[in-house]
């Protein structure tokens, strides 16, 4: 009873704890349920109370080195053993080892008349039995209520029943009693909560628009702090597993500085040519027919191209559809499925809840051991939960992936009409990459453009760019600006077509005012011709008037010369000019 | 086996006081009450179980009946095959069908019920 050597006790000093191995639990409870005391697990009909029970054996029993004795009340040995293999628990191997001690209570009522007084002794006695048989320090009655049932005089039963659980403390033993709730107000059917002091915890199974949800509150915890919200939790193989909020998710993963390529080349070039961090998430939004899954077939078929494995959850689509659309733009998936390092698992999230889905994509996670994820698409999670709870169950897997270091992409539908980086179920905090594709609707057409919204801790490109679905897979085409922004596919061209033409025009107007110029150039030369045309013309006719004035002047001269001569004047001065003028004219 | 140890064996007196049920029943068959007291150690109630017992078998079955005494204690793995929760439990194995009775019989009514012999009031 004493050494407890194997219990850790994180939280609480004073109170030891024992560690259930519940995967969840113990970070909830700070350590796991108060050791040598009874804890008190109550819920509806298959909430969960047995295997919850049987979790905290076999854990102990296995993990903690703490033989445990399961007193079954309602289902029988076979039963028992047959519904917890299921589960993944070998009831028999434990038994064998003598770790284990199943005993099954039965009473008939119809068999048994009470006369007189009575008391449990004889229980008392088969659990010290068994307890002494295996060593047990753990003990789970399922479900000591249905005694009230089975015994008469429910004075008596309470009683005893209340001794049973001092006793149990006495012997240090940290017990579970479960116990039916059938009614809201009240944890137990016969009240037996207020012998149970130490810790209550309450599972509940509540089906929500035809879809199941399971919950665990620990309700009460004397002595010991402890998470007092409802917890949604799993019942997997491996028992139950209480998926924690994301407030007591550490934050502690490794953050590799390895990068992978996206498939497609020119994407990668957006990211700084080398792709997405190696165990990153990345959501890929955009409305319906972007080319969501393309992008995400690239990723895939470039991974399985590098041997290393795809895991391929699809909500939407079964897998041959997405293997045959893929192929029709040159992406065959198919080989990597039968070389099995592309896996695909198909389903609607409607089908079970959707912690069913985060606990298949676990399963999955953990035994196909994929370093690629893609979830196409999370927004049908939204089908069938609600936004708060798709988020957190998203948390809680990017933070699995994480763990394990595998990349993931989600592919994400946004509604048309809604504000595209308004993100869809809310996630877009949690990823690192934010791939957002969209189509552009210009001049009566659709044409696909992609950007990256956000990439943490890279350099990425800030353009949008138009793609192309080609038979040779995605085309990331080059960026075309316009005058109006970012042009796609015909208005793209037409605007191409629109500037070579506005080209030439220019071109013409151009030439068309060299020869303007050269035809003023003429016009002016012409002129200066005509001009000088005139201008010699005139020079001519004044030449000629002067010549003729100059020689109407000699000849007054000589004709007055003449006159003098002949009235026999001789001033010298008309002589000598008389003389000379005329001889040096000459 | 080496189950009923302890068995308090039933003193069939000699001297058997005629009762109304022995005479009715003894003519038609001799039928065997074959009975099991599970106790837990000498508790008073146990010790009152089995006063209150042999005080209605020697009224009522005088010379037709077996007690065997298990004291859980010392046999507890009994407790388990024979889904022994209760002590006192009285097992009536004969006459068919098995039955139990709880408590430490001071209901001597239901006792009587219990055993097959309701027809004594």
């Amino acid at each position: 009873m004493t050494p407890q050597k194997k219990v850790r006790r994180p939280s609480s000093k004073t109170l030891k704890k024992s560690l259930t191995g519940i995967r969840g639990l113990d970070e909830i409870t700070g350590g796991g349920l108060p050791t040598g005391r009874p804890t008190l697990v109550s819920g509806g009909a298959g909430s969960g109370k047995t295997l919850f029970g049987l979790g905290f054996l076999v854990r102990g029993a296995t993990q903690y080195n703490e033989p445990g004795v399961f007193i079954s009340f309602e289902e029988t040995l076979p039963d028992l053993s047959k519904n917890a293999a299921s589960l993944g628990f070998h009831l028999d191997q434990l038994v064998k080892d003598k770790l284990l001690f199943l005993d099954h209570v039965q009473i008939t009522r119809s068999e048994v008349a009470q006369a007189g007084e009575y008391d449990l002794d004889g229980l008392f006695i088969r659990i010290a039995d068994a307890v002494q048989q295996v060593g047990a320090k753990r003990i789970v009655l399922d479900t000591i209520e249905t005694l009230f049932a089975q015994l008469p005089n429910p004075a008596i039963l309470r009683g005893e029943i209340r001794r049973l659980f001092s006793w149990l403390k006495d012997k240090g033993l940290t017990t579970v009693i479960t116990a039916e709730r059938d009614q809201s107000d009240k944890l137990t059917r016969a009240g037996i909560e207020e012998f149970v002091s130490d810790c209550v915890i309450v599972l509940d199974h509540r089906i929500r628009e035809e879809i199941s949800t399971r919950r665990m509150r620990v309700v009460k915890y004397r002595g010991s702090t402890h998470g007092a919200n409802e917890y949604p939790f799993l019942i997997d193989e491996q028992g139950i597993s209480v998926l924690l909020p994301i407030s007591t998710l550490g934050l502690d993963h490794e953050a590799p500085d390895a990068r992978i390529s996206t498939g497609i080349e020119r994407l990668d070039g957006m990211m700084g040519g080398k792709g997405f961090f190696r165990g990153s998430s990345i959501l890929l939004s955009g409305t319906s027919g972007t080319g969501k899954t393309s992008v995400a077939a690239h990723f895939v078929d470039a991974a399985c191209r590098r041997g290393e494995r795809c895991l391929y959850f699809a909500f939407e689509e079964s897998p041959q559809q997405v293997v045959r659309n893929m192929r029709s733009i040159g992406i065959d998936l198919q080989p990597w499925i039968s070389k099995g390092l592309l896996q695909f698992l198909a389903a609607r999230p409607t089908y079970g809840g959707i912690e069913d889905v985060l606990l298949v994509t676990h399963k999955n996670i953990s035994s196909f051991k994929p370093t690629v994820v893609v979830v196409d698409p999370i927004t049908n999670l939204l089908m069938v939960s609600t936004l708060n709870e798709v988020r957190s169950m998203l948390t809680r897997l990017i933070d699995f992936l994480k763990t394990q270091k595998v990349t993931a992409i989600f592919t994400s539908l946004t509604a048309p009409g809604s504000s595209l980086e308004a993100s869809e179920a809310d996630v877009s905090s949690l990823m690192d990459t934010w791939i957002l594709l969209k189509t552009v609707e210009v001049g009566g057409e659709r044409n696909r453009a992609l950007y990256v919204l956000k990439s943490r801790g890279m350099e990425h490109s800030n353009q949008i760019r138009e793609f192309l679905l080609t038979d040779d897979g995605l085309r990331l085409l080059d960026v075309y600006l316009g005058s109006e922004g970012v042009l796609t596919g015909a208005a793209r061209v037409s605007q191409e077509g629109r500037e070579k033409a506005a080209g030439t025009v220019r071109q013409q107007q151009l030439e068309g005012r060299r020869r303007e110029l050269d035809r003023k150039r003429q016009i002016f030369e012409a002129r200066m011709t005509m001009l000088r045309a005139e201008f010699e013309v005139d020079e001519e006719v004044i030449q000629q008037s002067i010549a003729e004035s100059t020689l109407l002047g000699e000849k007054l001269l000589q004709d007055r010369g003449q006159m003098m001569r002949s009235r026999d004047a001789d001033t010298t001065a008309y002589q000598k000019r008389g003389r000379t003028a005329p001889a040096r004219k000459r | 086996m080496t189950v009923a140890k302890k068995t308090g064996r039933a003193r069939p007196h000699t001297p058997a006081p005629k009762t109304r049920a022995a005479h009715k029943a003894m003519p038609q068959t001799p039928q065997l009450w074959k009975l099991r007291l599970y106790v837990a150690g000498q508790t008073p109630k146990s010790i009152r179980a089995f006063a209150n017992l042999n005080v209605l078998c020697k009224k009522h079955l005088e010379g037709r009946y077996r007690i065997e005494v298990i004291d859980l204690l010392e046999h507890p793995h009994l407790a388990r095959g024979a889904q022994i929760v209760a002590v006192p439990t009285l097992v009536v194995d004969l006459p068919e069908p098995v039955r139990k009775i709880i408590g430490d019989l001071s209901d001597t009514e239901r006792v009587l019920v219990g055993l097959a012999l309701q027809q004594v009031g």
